[in-house]
């Protein structure tokens, strides 16, 4: 029964390169186990490719039948997506629930398989490695998740949860220097070394998420990956968790995959930023291009209704609604997949995907609009400034 | 099956009983817990008011006693372990809490209705959405099977529902996130009530949607020249739609003003510590602003002013003496209209 769905999804799970712009990779050849190891555990110069992505996808297969289970389709999740992320550099990624932004970061830490496409840490293809390899690509990139109340084990006490990676990874830290460890850990986040012994419920949120940021700094990783890490936040405590987050980039020169849906707090913290649309990349650029020169709709629509914490902007503001919702993953629109919502759509969209590059018309230009947009009729429009 | 015919209730035109004082007032409202470490006081003495066609915001973090406050109006606080030990709220001038229990839930729905913040937990999953849109009419107006869900489908078209005939007898899993908050603004629009209570309406739905919710819930308010109580924790949205603020602190409100007045001089240091921490859309800024410490615990509210272990301005005065709320007034001493401020140094907050 698993074959069967797995070949079936394997058949229609080829899709095609939507990023024809984005630089080869150079692979590092490793014949021997030990030779990947090695290319893993290679420095890597600040502003180089750290994690390149290219033309990942994942679909989940969506079956029928109890004994003979049929396949009758597949949630494309992510559907074709290329991005680099630099060492040092703060990447985020946004885009509405459903779009696959959190599939993205499971694909990322191997906790999914992906259905094709590769991800090169440091030129090793990661879905690929296997053993020593693997272990030692695990250990360098480490996740910080959404929710601060159900991610950490209500039955181990801060000093284990924040102590745990260092049993998988005893070279790290040798046995009797873990506790000393992990109180350092704490106080780099801003707790009470002291606390140690406390259990998860007898703190707040916020220190519920410095909990679980200290547990990804523990094996001393060069990336992490970030889901969503404020939202479940108050306001007054998400600064603080931000401002945390930026020191410690800052301190162990970490490189940091943040998605989120808050617009403005991506803003804040990233160096380029990704939206994404129903499993496909829109558009991507740094955060001025993004955010003062978008040229995809759909990134527009979505900067034009985030809500400006100022009433004199309320009614000069320019705010374009979208009708509808994301269409279903299971069932996507041909071609451009914003065209159902989009109030630029043509003939031309509903038969031909666009891809992922400059567009023709900024190509050679130097302003900040000649960035990656997936769009056809790509126009630059700066809707959050527009008064 | 008999059907009763109840209309001879309906509500007054309105218009010639809004001249005279305000739709709603709260005054001076407790709510406490009584809970196996102690007694939480989870509302400390709120007055606010909200007039026909009026929007006020309610804004504070969660454990700050603003949704306490909506389900003491709404009458759904669950007592015990809850209590309101002291308070009125005023609704046209009568106090709901000396009403008996048929007196309230004929305002229940009626007249005072809530939209709640988890659409898909607040409706019952085992009934079609027409069948929970109908049960007000069935329910209040004594309407059969049939018109109650003729009312239903004018319901789901006037919030926008496309193709609402056929849509009618779905279930709440087959809808999306705003989708379903469109349904739970029809039921609580469904006797045309003179108030709504918006309890985080949007915090579970995406910007492009909330949008859309948004907008939706501002038409409907002209339209019907309803009073809303928008509760929420978000500075963006209350920008956006409110004509004026209430900001809540440890069950308490610390400050009140109209809207515009609040973002261009905040008059507590909480409300400029608020503003300070938001990230900002157009324009990347330095290292945010952030509150210290946490809000506090409701069994041990601290002495003086709640805020005081986190407030950047605070002197030994905060420590002992509770602020009250008091008037704002320019520097020579003119009023300013609606706003107070519950701050030892509101003087040097909002002029210096």
């Amino acid at each position: 029964m698993a074959e069967l769905s797995k070949a079936a999804t394997s058949a229609e799970g080829a899709a095609v390169d939507a990023t024809p712009s984005v630089t080869e990779v150079e692979t590092v050849e490793a014949a021997t186990e030990a030779e990947a190891v090695a290319a893993v555990e290679a420095p890597v110069e600040r502003g180089e490719p750290i994690l390149q992505v290219r033309n990942l996808v994942k679909h989940f297969p969506l079956t029928q039948g109890i004994l003979f289970k049929k396949q009758v389709g597949a949630v494309k999740a992510v559907d074709g997506i290329s991005f680099d992320l630099y060492q040092g550099e703060t990447l985020g990624i946004v885009g509405e629930s459903g779009c696959g932004k959190s599939t993205v970061a499971k694909l990322l830490m191997l906790l999914e398989t992906a259905t094709s496409g590769q991800v090169f840490y440091k030129g090793q293809d990661i879905t690929k490695l296997s053993g020593r390899a693997l272990k030692a690509v695990r250990r360098n990139i480490q996740m910080v998740f959404q929710d601060p109340y159900t991610s950490l084990n209500p039955r181990m006490t801060v000093g284990d949860i924040i102590g745990e990676p260092y049993e998988i990874h005893p070279e790290v830290a040798p046995k009797g220097d873990r506790r000393r460890k992990v109180q350092e850990l704490l106080d780099v986040v801003g707790l009470n070394p002291e606390y140690i012994n406390r259990y998860p419920h007898q703190f707040s949120g916020g220190q519920r998420q410095r909990i679980g940021i200290a547990r990804g700094l523990a094996l001393n990783p060069e990336i992490i990956i970030c889901d969503e890490p404020v939202s479940a936040l108050d306001v007054s405590v998400q600064a603080q968790v931000i401002n945390l987050m930026e020191k410690l980039q800052d301190e162990f020169n970490l490189s940091y995959l943040f998605i989120a849906h808050d617009l403005s707090i991506v803003r804040h913290i990233s160096d380029r930023v990704g939206v994404m649309y129903l499993g496909k990349m829109a558009e991507i650029g740094t955060d001025v291009q993004i955010y003062d020169h978008p040229t995809h709709p759909y990134t527009q629509a979505l900067l034009s209704a985030v809500p400006v914490p100022d009433p004199e902007a309320r009614e000069g503001r320019e705010r374009i609604i979208l009708t509808g919702d994301v269409p279903s993953p299971a069932n996507p629109p041909s071609g451009c997949r914003f065209r159902t919502r989009c109030w630029k759509a043509e003939d031309k969209c509903a038969a031909e995907a666009p891809l992922l590059a400059v567009p023709e018309r900024f190509q050679g230009s130097d302003s900040p609009a000649a960035h990656e947009s997936a769009c056809h009729f790509a126009e630059e429009k700066d809707v959050v400034h527009a008064a | 099956m008999i059907t009763i015919d109840k209309k001879t209730d309906v509500p007054a035109p309105r218009g010639a009983e809004d001249s005279g004082g305000s739709l709603l007032e709260v005054r001076d409202l407790h709510v406490e817990f009584h809970t196996r470490d102690g007694v939480a006081k989870a509302v400390n003495g709120v007055n606010y008011s909200v007039n026909a066609g009026e929007t006020l915001a309610v804004l504070g973090e969660s454990g700050s006693g603003k949704s306490v406050t909506a389900q003491a109006i709404m009458g759904i606080l669950d007592m015990p372990p809850g209590r309101i030990p002291k308070g009125e709220i005023l609704f046209r001038g009568e106090d709901m809490l000396k009403m008996s229990y048929e007196e309230r839930r004929n305002i229940r729905g009626r007249k005072i209705a809530m939209i709640f913040q988890d659409a898909l937990s607040s409706l019952n999953p085992v009934l079609s959405v027409g069948y929970q849109l109908g049960e007000m009419f069935r329910v209040h107006e004594g309407m059969s099977k049939k018109q109650a869900k003729a009312k239903s489908i004018e319901l789901m078209d006037k919030v926008k529902i496309p193709a609402a005939a056929a849509r009618v007898n779905d279930y709440p899993h087959q809808f999306s996130g705003g989708m379903r908050q469109r349904i739970m603004i029809a039921m609580a629009l469904a006797l045309e009530p003179d108030l709504i209570i918006a309890d985080e309406p949007t915090t579970a739905l995406d910007v492009t949607v909330q949008a859309q919710v948004m907008d939706l819930l501002a038409d409907l308010q002209r339209e019907y020249n309803m009073g809303l109580i928008l509760i929420t924790h978000d500075l963006g949205v209350v920008a956006d739609v409110a004509d004026k603020i209430a900001v809540m602190y440890a069950g308490r409100i610390v400050e009140q003003s109209p809207i515009h007045e609040l973002y261009k001089r905040p008059a507590h240091p909480y409300t400029r510590g608020l503003l300070d921490s938001i990230p900002r859309l157009d324009q990347k800024g330095q290292e945010l602003f952030a509150i210290k410490g946490l809000p506090p615990n409701l069994l041990h509210v601290p002495a003086g002013c709640a805020f005081n272990p986190r407030c950047p301005k605070a002197q030994d005065v905060c420590r002992t003496d509770f602020p009250a709320l008091v008037p704002v007034t320019e520097q020579d001493g003119t009023e300013l209209p609606g706003r107070r401020s519950a701050c030892h140094f509101w003087k040097e907050t909002i002029h210096g």
